[in-house]
């Protein structure tokens, strides 16, 4: 499998990341040379292997359900780079 | 008496407890070999006195009350990945600006409990994508390393270069560093001091910039075995506020690493003699069998026969989470931003603003694995083998307490030697890759040096949650090779 320009380009858009048409090449080039060496693991058989995931052998944990903290607006608002009163501001969203 | 700078962490302890040097003078003598050698090394992005002295006075109190805990007046490094409250961390990336989380990571709030000193925050590839430190968004580090009549600034390694650098030109006694697929071992193999994976889940993620969520796992790099078990016995533990945190006892590492390898089966993975293998490394290793064997371990040929599929299992493995992991990065509620004409412009500008050359190339080609239509022919694959990666491992212990392997294939490279193709860069990893795939324990220590006076390491690697017997072989060769070389660049003693 090989990346074609218009395929970078959709997933940069999906990754949103600006990519500038100068760029693209490159790009293209450095994904399909890492691709390529990734196809070598279409060599393993994994014929009904279950697939690992996640790192640790140990059983996910249910908690309790219930609140263990809270009121800290200010802090979460804190590192925002705009805001407006208590919310992110963004550009308009909805027409 | 040992210079300041000099002491190993027991060291230090023993001396903190008997009042030959107090916190504050331990503090104020690693800020000084900080302001005289970091504008050259680089291993610190922020460095925080005023943190650090507020902290030794602490300690000092706390010595002079018989309080001590056992870190107490100890000055560490603290890798720029974990969160400290009210001091910015980084990542070593531009996207998080002048981020100052607002809450403390476990790791370092349990180092804090037990009374250690803060020195400040270590550079490191941009959020721990690298094996050079050369992606830092602060600039690279420079390895205290020189080889023999050349003065060519090498690299330290990474992900962790600025915490392996920092420990090893005695600007710090013991740093924090993160390893998802090499990044304490590699830097610490490089830098000719000792690092610690532990088992995935041994110490929590809460509070680190996550990279790859099944991978990444916190431990420490200090300058012998003992110290990398002092620090970890402070690091790890349960915690609930990470759901993948393991609900097990701490045992004392410290008291392991005594404890000899006499009746212990060492494998030996014919799988790891790799093609481009240095020759003074295959002697290394071939050395530290032979020392194993002398202090009464018994040695296995075993195989690990996925061994070559790791490589490119974790290239799709790590860069589909931090695909994931990194897609928080939108120029909304933290870090910086760059306005759009709308809100999905805003989000696109601000990230290719922020990230960096291979932090994008690895969100590219986790976001193209994840995508429809190749999610079963790369990821799901990738998550088989990896499965076929740890059933290797899980046969092997039935055989044998412990493998040695080399830590690295080369010793540590120049700055302007590095290979401009990515794929080249990811080799260094081939040794230590498999152990956070398979979620074992692997440690790095210093076994020799090459004919140009680099360090060398050895990697003992271990059953989950068997760090005692990892630290038990590290302890052997640590004795046995008697390492003792130090780099040329260093604070003065």
């Amino acid at each position: 499998m090989s990346l074609d320009t218009a395929t970078v380009r959709r997933v940069a858009s999906l990754a949103r990341l600006r990519v500038e048409e100068a760029e693209l090449p490159r790009l293209e080039a450095e994904l399909n040379g890492i691709l390529g060496w990734i196809e070598q693991l279409q060599a393993v058989d994994t014929t009904g292997v279950e697939p690992m995931a996640g790192g640790g052998a140990e059983q996910l944990r249910l908690r309790e359900d219930r609140v263990t903290d809270g009121g800290i607006q200010q802090q979460v608002l804190a590192n925002a780079p705009d805001r407006a009163d208590v919310f992110f501001s963004v550009p308009k969203v909805v027409e | 008496m040992t210079a300041a700078t000099d002491f190993t962490i027991a060291g230090a302890r023993a001396a903190l407890a008997r009042r030959e040097i107090s916190a504050t003078e331990l503090a104020t003598a690693h800020l000084d070999a900080i302001a005289a050698l970091n504008p050259r090394v680089n291993a610190y992005i922020t460095v925080t006195p005023e943190v650090a002295l507020a902290q030794a006075a602490a300690a000092d109190a706390a010595l002079s009350k018989g309080e001590a805990g056992p870190l107490t007046g100890i000055p560490l490094a603290v890798k720029d990945l974990f969160c400290t409250a009210g001091t910015r961390t980084t990542a070593a990336s531009k996207i998080l600006g002048d981020f100052k989380p607002p809450y403390e990571s476990t790791v370092t709030s349990q180092l804090l409990r037990d009374g250690a000193v803060f020195l400040g925050k270590a550079n490191l590839d941009e959020f721990a994508m690298g094996s050079s430190n050369e992606s830092s968004a602060f600039g690279g580090v420079e390895n205290p390393w020189k080889r023999q009549g050349d003065d060519a600034v090498l690299v330290p390694g990474g992900s962790s270069g600025g915490s392996a650098a920092a420990v090893a030109a005695r600007l710090a006694l013991g740093a924090t560093a993160t390893d998802t697929g090499g990044s304490i071992r590699q830097p610490a193999a490089f830098c000719g001091i000792v690092g610690i994976k532990p088992t995935y889940g041994r110490c929590s993620r809460f509070g680190i910039v996550a990279y790859a969520s099944s991978l990444d796992q916190a431990g420490p790099v200090a300058r012998t075995v003992e110290d990398c078990a002092i620090l970890l016995n402070s690091m790890a533990g349960f915690d609930p506020k990470d759901s993948t945190s393991a609900d097990r006892a701490v045992p004392d590492f410290a008291a392991a690493v005594a404890r000899g390898v006499k009746g212990l089966r060492i494998g030996i993975p014919r799988e790891y003699r790799v093609e481009g293998l240095s020759p003074e490394i295959d002697a290394l290793w071939r050395k530290g069998m032979e020392w194993l064997k002398a202090e009464g371990a018994t040695l296995v040929d075993i195989s690990l026969p996925h061994t070559k599929y790791a490589l490119p299992t974790y290239y799709i493995v790590a860069p589909a989470e931090a695909s994931s992991n990194l897609a928080r990065y939108d120029g909304v509620r933290f870090g910086i931003r760059e306005e759009g004409a709308d809100l999905k412009d805003l989000y696109e500008r601000s990230r290719a603003a922020g990230f960096g050359a291979e932090v994008k190339r690895r969100i590219l080609i986790g976001t193209y694995v994840l995508s429809a239509g190749y999610y079963d022919a790369y990821y799901v694959k990738a998550q088989q083998v990896r499965a076929l990666i740890k059933r290797d491992f899980d046969q092997a212990w039935g055989q044998v307490d412990a493998i040695l392997t080399p830590a690295t294939p080369t010793a540590a490279f120049g700055r302007d030697e590095t290979q401009d193709d990515p794929v080249a860069m990811y080799l260094n990893d081939v040794f230590t890759i498999t152990a956070n795939l398979a979620g074992i324990p692997g440690m790095s220590v210093p076994a020799g040096l090459d004919a140009r006076g680099l360090p060398l390491g050895l990697q003992i690697l271990g059953r989950p949650f068997d760090e005692e017997t990892v630290f038990a072989v590290g302890g052997a060769i640590e004795r046995v090779a008697g390492f003792t070389a130090t780099p040329s660049v260093r604070a003065a003693a």
